[in-house]
């Protein structure tokens, strides 16, 4: 049995690096790593099959459900090679799967000296698999192609064998053929990660140097960083320091991860584990960040370090207004996990008290906002996302904008707005469509290669403020499902945008205010009018509804005013039953949101600011009621 | 008796007791109606209304036995269609609750009756019994509303209706219409309203349909066999018939009622002043000192419960001193003598102050009232006069 017990394995602290292997695995959400992982996990005996359960590496709800890993873990597998027989170390670093978390992703990459490249042989390669594939290839990484889900009927392994070949320039029968679903090959795999990548290297008489490439809060431990050691150890009870921030801990304990937490006696060069000092906040132990040991520090930091920036912000608020310090402790819990999340308190005319939140991408929005709500209990609005904006107004002043709302008045020089250059794979077929939406969204074409015959990569820059709202869910329904989507940051670029508001009786919803490019601005103006026209229940008065360019009014409706509001008959068997018609209607008015002195249920600001998408899943939620 | 045993009060703290007695059979069902009433055929396959109603006033003063004995201003016998019982039957409940409680020397009696189905005998019988005002359910005037409403009378049939009760001596005569029917233009309505005001009458109910879910006209709408007119068209037929009551001399007192002088209907106005009544019969409803109960609802079942000594009571509420209040706004706010300033929180009052100048409010003396624009939003008033 290539197996090996743990307690006979090479123990962390006393493995030569000769023989540990480190490497993580590169694949799309739905190509089939959790179960590969899951597999791996078997065939090395670290779990049990009484012990198995599907996505044993996935921690939260969220990711089960989803599919997706937002934190990535590190597993240490011991494994006798069947190839030459000796004892092995592999350290399965998981890594997120999501645009969103690239940063991330450079960062477990970064602790590895080699990358599976998974793909699923029914559906092929897809965009943030091929982003994530150049960021291995530029971190130097061993790539070893792994078709999976050969037991699949529509499996097409040699296609995209040949199309995996194509792309990292391997011959295609160099790739290997697994099923994570039936165990087919996975032994095989893990002889050729021993064959294939490299020992780790490094000088263990030198001062110590650990990559952090995670940090998770637990409420029980405080924050367990995932570390990967260059140079040096890491001993339990030393003082370490952290490089970026110059910050003292203990660290109370060192481990490794088989799966779950085993202390030892300290990580020597090459390993993959975890450390503990007790902090309570993941901010103060950064993803990227260099740890020395205080008393013997290195000089010299690891590269790649840097700050989360929050590229895309919303306003989340409250649907229940009492409900704001529930949400302001909520967030306040959640920074605890996650360092990129930035929020500050926000005041809406129209939504009352909330938090404007800044986030890496669109999945990192909705998967804060989801946790929120599900882990809080608090129903929320968010606003529509939008971008940073740069403002420079004639006099030279310049304003950063991340709130429509907070968009300087004065004579407008220029607004800046980030580009990000974004990479499209889809079948050809759909390339008309794909253009045409790209075309719609700002797009400039910047080139097209087939990868395989009948599919083809497009790369186009577009201004991120169009990909924000609804971009990945049109290029999803207009290509089938069949299109995948990756971005990156350009920089800034000067936009001709104007910010509309929206006017109920001449007041304007601070909510409802958007920077759009003047040429999209008519075609916003008579969209969000005449979707509040639908939504808001006729008053006692007329409302004109408006959408201004600064004092220029662009677009109009109204809602005529309601002529009849009254049961008409009201005897004796009636009145109780009108009573607690009343008493629901006195809670729902709680739930009316005042704009002047026009009466908005927030259902009107839920579904106006929701997308398509958004109103279906309302709709279906409805249902379930 | 076991009830009145349970249902103690002798006399309710405000001295006066009306009544409301259920008459829970029609010949035919209507289909805008959702009314606890039943056909004989329902209650008994191939049954008549004799033997159906057979004993059912023996179950109702079983019932008057729990009663609190205040004297009694008002008694309504309403439906159903009570004018298909016999005046033998319901006079036995107004002597007993005469012989019981005593009534007032102006007391009230009213029935509900349908036009086709009274005789000059019969009306003759009803006023020796002890009724002085009668209702005639007329709804329309126009055949293709009443088909839609599927009402069985001929329209013809309203007046000499109302011309026999009137020259049998009954000193109130009211009609009850419905606006707002699918199909039912402008022009329908004021021809109905017409019609009714060239008779000789001293009172007029007039009500918006509604549609209540379960009925067959729910079901015709939901099939898109018929389609309920706008807000703004039902709004016009009520401003409509406001304006052509008054014009004729009969004013309005609530929302939905007008009359002449002294022909308001008191039992009514009970209702609206959250006075104290007594409802008897199944899922009669009943107001007594801040209490309101009901009674189950099928008429087997009642008078199961009644002959097996049982409370017929199905369910009951105690009103808190909030939900009184919001009554007394809610219900006050629906008559001309309107709302007493004072009775509203300072929002309240602020809040209706807003509605003066868009011509929906009046104050004087004190008392806000509403003008017929502020009735058609009467509910949305209400929500804001509870701040």
């Amino acid at each position: 049995m290539p197996a090996i017990s743990l307690a006979k394995a090479p123990q962390p602290a006393a493995t030569n690096p000769a023989q540990i292997r480190n490497f993580c695995i590169i694949a799309h959400i739905d190509h089939g790593k959790s179960t590969l992982a899951d597999r791996m996990l078997g065939i090395t005996e670290v779990v049990d099959a009484r012990n198995m359960r599907a996505q044993y590496l996935d921690r939260m709800d969220i990711e089960r459900e989803r599919g997706i890993t937002i934190k990535s873990q590190a597993v240490r597998l011991p494994w006798r090679s069947g190839i030459d027989g000796q004892e092995y170390i592999l350290n399965m670093i998981d890594t997120p799967g999501h645009v969103d978390f690239t940063y991330e992703v450079s960062r477990s990459l970064a602790a590895c000296e080699g990358a599976v490249l998974l793909v699923d042989c029914a559906q092929g390669i897809e965009a943030q698999t091929l982003a994530n594939l150049y960021l291995a290839m530029e971190n130097n990484l061993t790539i070893i192609p792994v078709l999976n889900k050969i037991d699949l009927p529509n499996a097409q392994p040699d296609k995209f064998a040949a199309e995996l070949a194509r792309l990292i320039g391997c011959k295609p029968e160099d790739c290997l053929r697994v099923s994570g679903k039936t165990g087919d090959g996975v032994a095989e795999l893990l002889d050729q990660i021993v064959a294939q990548i490299p020992a780790p290297i490094g000088d263990a008489s030198a001062p110590a140097r650990a990559l952090i490439f995670d940090s998770v809060y637990d409420s029980y431990r405080g924050v367990v960083t995932y570390i990967r050691v260059i140079d040096g150890r890491i001993n339990p009870r030393e003082q370490i320091q952290m490089f970026s921030t110059g910050v003292r801990h203990e660290a109370l304990e060192v481990g490794v991860i088989s799966p779950e937490p085993v202390p030892s006696k300290g990580l020597g060069v090459g390993e993959v584990g975890y450390l503990i000092t007790g902090v309570k906040d993941v901010r103060q132990s950064r993803v990227g960040d260099t740890i020395t040991n205080y008393q013997n520090p290195t000089k010299t930091p690891l590269a790649g370090y840097k700050d989360p920036k929050p590229m895309v912000f919303s306003g989340l608020f409250p649907l229940d207004g009492a409900d704001f310090p529930l949400l302001r402790d909520a967030l306040d819990k959640l920074q605890l996990n996650d360092a990129a999340l930035v929020y500050e308190p926000e005041s809406s005319a129209a939504l009352g008290f909330g938090f404007r939140c800044g986030f890496l991408g669109l999945l990192h929005m909705e998967i804060v906002r989801e946790r929120l709500e599900r882990e809080s209990g608090i129903s929320l609005i968010s606003t529509a996302p939008n971008v940073v904006y740069r403002v420079t107004l004639e006099d030279g002043k310049e304003f950063v904008v991340t709130n429509p709302s907070e968009f300087p008045d004065g004579k407008i020089n220029n607004v800046k707005e980030p580009i990000v250059k974004c990479t499209i794979l889809a079948p050809s077929e759909y390339i008309g469509t794909i253009m045409e939406l790209c075309q719609e969204r700002r797009g400039t074409m910047q080139g097209m290669d087939y990868i395989s015959e009948d599919r083809v990569e497009i790369r186009y820059t577009l201004p991120l403020a169009e990909i924000v709202f609804d971009f990945f869910d049109q290029l999803k329904s207009r290509t089938k499902g069949y299109a995948s989507l990756d971005y990156e940051e350009l920089g800034d670029e000067e936009g001709n945008l104007v910010k509309v508001d929206i006017l109920l009786q001449g007041e304007a919803v601070d909510a409802f205010s958007a920077i759009v490019h003047r040429d999209k601005a008519y075609s916003y103006g008579v969209m969000m009018t005449g979707k509040l026209r639908e939504l808001i229940p006729r008053q006692q008065f007329e409302v004109p509804i408006q959408a201004a360019i600064g004092s220029r009014i662009i677009a109009r409706e109204s809602i005529r005013a309601i002529r009849k509001d009254v049961l008409a008959k009201c005897y004796g068997g009636d009145i109780s039953r009108k009573r607690k018609l009343l008493e629901k209607q006195k809670e729902g008015k709680k739930r009316m949101k005042m704009v002047g002195r026009v009466e908005v249920p927030q259902e009107a600001f839920v579904a106006a600011l929701a997308t398509d998408a958004d109103i279906e899943k309302i709709k279906a939620a409805r249902k379930q009621d | 008796m076991l009830i009145s045993k349970r249902l103690k009060p002798r006399v309710s703290k405000t001295d006066v007791l009306s009544f409301y007695v259920h008459i829970p059979y029609c010949i035919k069902r209507c289909g805008y109606c959702d009314f606890n009433t039943y056909t004989p055929n329902e209650l008994l396959d191939g049954a008549s209304l004799e033997i159906v109603s057979n004993d059912y006033i023996d179950a109702v003063l079983l019932e008057l036995e729990a009663a609190p004995r205040d004297q009694v201003p008002t008694i309504f016998f309403g439906g159903g269609t009570p004018s298909l019982l016999p005046a033998k039957d319901l006079g036995r409940v107004i002597s007993a609750i005469k012989a019981r409680n005593g009534l007032t020397a102006d007391c009230e009696i009213t029935l509900e009756a349908n036009p086709d189905s009274v005789t000059e005998e019969k009306l003759a019988g009803y006023l020796a019994a002890g009724f002085n005002r009668i209702s005639f359910g007329m709804q329309s005037a126009q055949p293709h509303v009443l088909a839609v409403l599927d009402r069985t009378h001929n329209p013809a049939n309203v007046k000499r209706a109302v011309d026999m009760a009137r020259a049998a001596g009954f000193n109130s005569v009211s009609v009850d219409l419905i606006y707002g029917t699918p199909g039912e233009s402008l022009d329908d309505w004021r021809t109905t309203v017409t019609e009714a005001l060239s008779l000789d009458i001293d009172h007029i109910s007039a009500y918006a349909l509604i549609v209540e879910t379960g009925t067959k006209l729910a079901a015709q709408i939901k099939r898109g066999d018929l389609t309920m007119p706008i807000d703004d068209l039902m709004a016009d037929m009520y401003l409509l018939v406001d304006q052509m009551c008054n014009e004729a001399g009969l004013n309005w007192y609530e929302l939905s009622n007008w009359s002449k002088p002294g022909h308001e209907c008191q039992h009514n106005i009970a209702y609206w002043k959250s006075a104290n009544w007594w409802g008897l019969g199944p899922g009669a409803h009943s107001h007594v000192d801040k209490k309101r109960f009901w009674n189950v609802k099928h008429p087997t079942a009642y008078k199961q419960k009644l002959f097996a000594n049982e409370s017929p009571v199905a369910e009951s509420e105690q009103l808190t001193d909030e939900q009184l209040r919001d009554e007394a706004i809610m219900l006050a706010i629906r008559m001309r003598t309107g709302l007493a300033l004072t009775s509203l929180s300072k929002q309240g009052q602020d809040n209706l102050q807003a509605y003066i100048s868009t011509g929906h409010v009046v104050i004087s003396n004190s008392q806000i009232q509403l003008t017929a624009q502020g009735r058609l939003i009467a509910d949305r008033l209400v929500r804001e006069a509870l701040g």
